[in-house]
């Protein structure tokens, strides 16, 4: 339908080409939350007791926080108090019980993701990049799964694993983001409804890349998903995740929970593009996205490395972390976090460092357009034991227009003298004399802040994979347009 | 008609008028400089012409091939083949000059509705242009500006002309900073941009670089006017009496 009325909506709204809704039947939960609830999600996954006797130690956990109004509040991000109780916590299409291939997949669905430039049919797919798609509460299907498994890898979805490999969860889950860190890690913990596992077996290189699309499609729900990524001794892993939202004037919640376990020798590398619905040009609506994500470098000469575009959410908080326990192991994060509009990130990241040798990289990009407040929080910790530690942090901040903020946290706590420490900070501002030479040179107004901005975030760029360092490009200078002139 | 056409050009920066009535008309083929004292508003009058939109116009009119330039944007200026090699070439840091140069390329490309070029076509011209100016090719891959010597940001100014073959080349005291190898260098570039479609500004303090590129016109700019113009050998008795002794007959004639 082409009303006026759609047209004004789609043209105010045509930096979010990812708006749109799937109309598909959904099984649903009443909205609320109490411990019935808990168990009826765990029943409707046919989980086995130790998992519903987790998710309610951890719903127990959260109901004291919330009674004692533990939410955090030391971001600096403002919104209007959530009501816990008017969330649906649970919402899945209906679809047969188990799919054997991708033709009983609801077409709706698949053509959701074929509109997202995600085809899910395989031989479609980029070759070499294995996906699997969460839509809403739950996974719809993921590809390469047999490819994979001949290399002894396996990526599912977080229900198949509990089903399939309860040995690996019951051992894994909550050892790195146990329920009880934090407010959303304890929501999450209690209500997760589904998510991706892999697990690279011992001296295995993953032989494609793997990626996790996640889509909230219903409205009034929460989306509660949980990763989990073991990298066995010398395996190594590169996994992607990716993130869209219909356009709704509700706010919704997001609270995801990452964990990875690397051991000896292993390496992962996680990368996330981050686009979910950010809200309108006022501020109404978009995502919640409080986000938990922590590796765990368990074992020597293990290396965890982060890289995420945060474009999308009216507000995002999230410090994807390293544990370094390993001796000689490594941490990064190569993050570009970018606000328009009303949009509010405190985003960064927790390098603590255990084992003697270990080494971080923290490269952190904000850009802030329109009346967007980006805030960089970051955490390095040098324990006693961390003998010969470093860590190299760069901090920088673009600011582009006269509305918006940038803010700066680092901590820095040293506990062995023979840490070496590097940061280095600066905040620029896209300047006249920059944008009249590169006009001067033929660029329209829109381009040559893309080119600046591009240019800015090119050292987390490159840690990319390629065809997406291609698509955070793009998805850059769309998130920016009209923030100029 | 002249490819430029300046009648009565007046231009205020933050209520301080600049220019205080411009006349010049510079024709294709021909190679203009215009000369003066520090403050005397050239670089004003070039960065107009480039249509910088910090300076305001009060009065006056600008003719571009016979289009009004002073509607124009910086980007619509460019696209019509007006150039500024600037005075102080700015940074553009983790874009490679490359990458830079083909967008610009690209850029005048879609206006005029062309295709675009892609890097196969785009390199090896743009490694020709390089060698005339005795860049080494790896500056392609070096970010724009950052890093480079004043001498260095310079010629890369010429290179990018060479690259975008500009009708009107406004050059924004090219000259300044650069050390005599360098001079002559950029001068080859310039002298080789010389066409008879084309028509180049050369805006400068000094006669040196006039020892290298001969002008066909010399204006002496003083205090927002045009006090004298002249030929080549005007620059010589510039250089022989000072910007105060010219204007001083400027004022007598």
């Amino acid at each position: 339908m082409n009303t006026p009325a759609n047209t004004i909506q789609d043209f105010t709204n045509r930096e979010y080409k990812w708006g749109f809704i799937t109309e598909v039947e959904e099984d649903r939960i009443p909205k609320g939350l109490n411990e019935d609830v808990i168990r009826l999600i765990s029943q409707k996954k046919g989980e086995p007791q130790f998992m519903l006797e987790w998710r309610l130690k951890a719903y127990r956990h959260w109901a004291k926080l919330e009674q004692a109004e533990a939410e955090p509040k030391w971001a600096n991000v403002h919104y209007e108090p959530i009501n816990y109780q008017d969330i649906v916590y649970y919402s899945a299409p209906k679809q047969k019980p188990s799919l054997k291939n991708l033709d009983e997949l609801d077409p709706e669905i698949l053509r959701t993701y074929e509109k997202l430039g995600i085809p899910l049919e395989e031989q479609k797919r980029l070759a070499g990049v294995a996906v699997d798609a969460v839509f809403d509460s739950v996974s719809v299907a993921t590809t390469f799964k047999e490819k994979l498994a001949e290399a002894g890898v396996i990526f599912c979805s977080f229900s198949e694993a509990v089903e399939k490999h309860p040995e690996l969860v019951k051992k894994y889950l909550g050892s790195v983001v146990p329920y009880s860190d934090n407010f959303f890690a304890a929501l999450n913990a209690a209500v997760f409804s589904d998510g991706s596992f892999v697990y690279v077996p011992k001296g295995v290189r993953c032989p494609m890349e793997l990626s996790t699309y996640f889509r909230i499609n219903a409205a009034e729900t929460g989306q509660f998903e949980r990763t989990l990524i073991i990298a066995e001794e010398g395996a190594s892993v590169s996994y992607l995740e990716g993130c869209t939202a219909p356009i709704r004037d509700q706010n919704q919640l997001h609270a995801a929970v990452v964990e990875l376990v690397a051991l000896d020798n292993a390496q992962i590398k996680y990368s996330t593009v981050q686009n979910w619905y950010p809200g309108d040009k006022e501020g109404r609506g978009g995502i919640f996205n409080f986000v938990t994500k922590r590796g765990l470098c368990a074992g020597a000469n293990s290396k965890i490395s982060w890289t995420q575009v945060e474009t999308g959410s009216a507000i995002t908080w999230k410090y994807p972390s390293c544990i370094l326990k390993g001796d000689n192991s490594v941490g990064e994060f190569y993050s570009v976090a970018l606000t328009n509009n009303y949009q509010q990130a405190d985003t960064g990241t927790k390098m603590i460092h255990m084992g003697r040798n270990t080494r971080s990289t923290v490269v952190a990009k904000g850009i802030s357009a329109g009346h967007g407040q980006n805030t960089y929080r970051g955490m390095v910790k040098i324990q006693k034991s961390a003998v010969g530690a470093r860590n190299y942090t760069q901090c920088d901040s673009l600011l582009i227009g006269d509305k918006c903020g940038a803010h700066t946290f680092p901590y820095i706590e040293v506990k062995n003298a023979s840490a070496r420490m590097e940061h280095e900070a600066s905040t620029s501002k896209i300047g006249e004399d920059q944008m009249f030479y590169l006009r001067q040179r033929g660029l329209k107004t829109e381009d040559a802040v893309s080119m600046i901005v591009n240019g800015f975030c090119k050292r987390v760029f490159r840690e990319l994979p390629m065809e997406f360092a291609v698509e955070a490009q793009k998805l850059l200078s769309v998130s920016l347009e009209g923030s100029v002139g | 008609m002249s490819l430029l056409e300046i009648k009565d050009l007046h231009v205020k920066v933050e209520n301080h008028e600049i220019l205080k009535g411009i006349d010049l008309s510079v024709n294709a083929g021909e190679v203009h400089s215009i000369m003066g004292p520090n403050g005397s508003g050239k670089s004003t009058l070039a960065q107009v012409l480039a249509r910088r939109e910090t300076f305001v116009v009060t009065a006056g009119e600008v003719l571009y091939k016979g289009k009004d330039l002073l509607a124009m944007k910086p980007e619509e200026a460019a696209c019509e083949g007006v150039f500024l090699a600037f005075q102080y070439p700015v940074e553009v840091p983790g874009i490679s000059n490359a990458y830079f140069l083909r967008s610009a390329v690209n850029a005048r490309r879609k206006y005029r509705g062309e295709e675009e070029m892609d890097a196969m076509d785009f390199i090896p011209y743009y490694k020709e242009k390089m060698k005339l100016l005795e860049m080494d090719e790896r500056f392609m891959n070096r970010s724009v500006n950052e890093g480079f010597s004043g001498g260095e940001k310079k010629r890369n100014e010429i290179v990018q002309m060479a690259v975008l073959e500009p009708k009107l080349a406004i050059l924004d005291e090219t000259d300044s900073g650069l050390d005599i190898d360098a001079l002559k260098i950029v001068a080859k570039g310039v002298n080789a941009m010389r066409s008879p479609d084309r028509a180049i500004v050369v805006v400068t303090h000094y006669q040196r670089l006039l020892n290298y590129v001969v002008p066909d016109f010399v204006h002496v700019l003083v205090d927002g006017r045009i006090v004298k113009s002249g030929g080549p050998e005007l620059a010589l008795e510039l250089e022989d009496k000072g910007y105060a002794g010219v204007e001083g007959e400027a004022v007598r004639v």
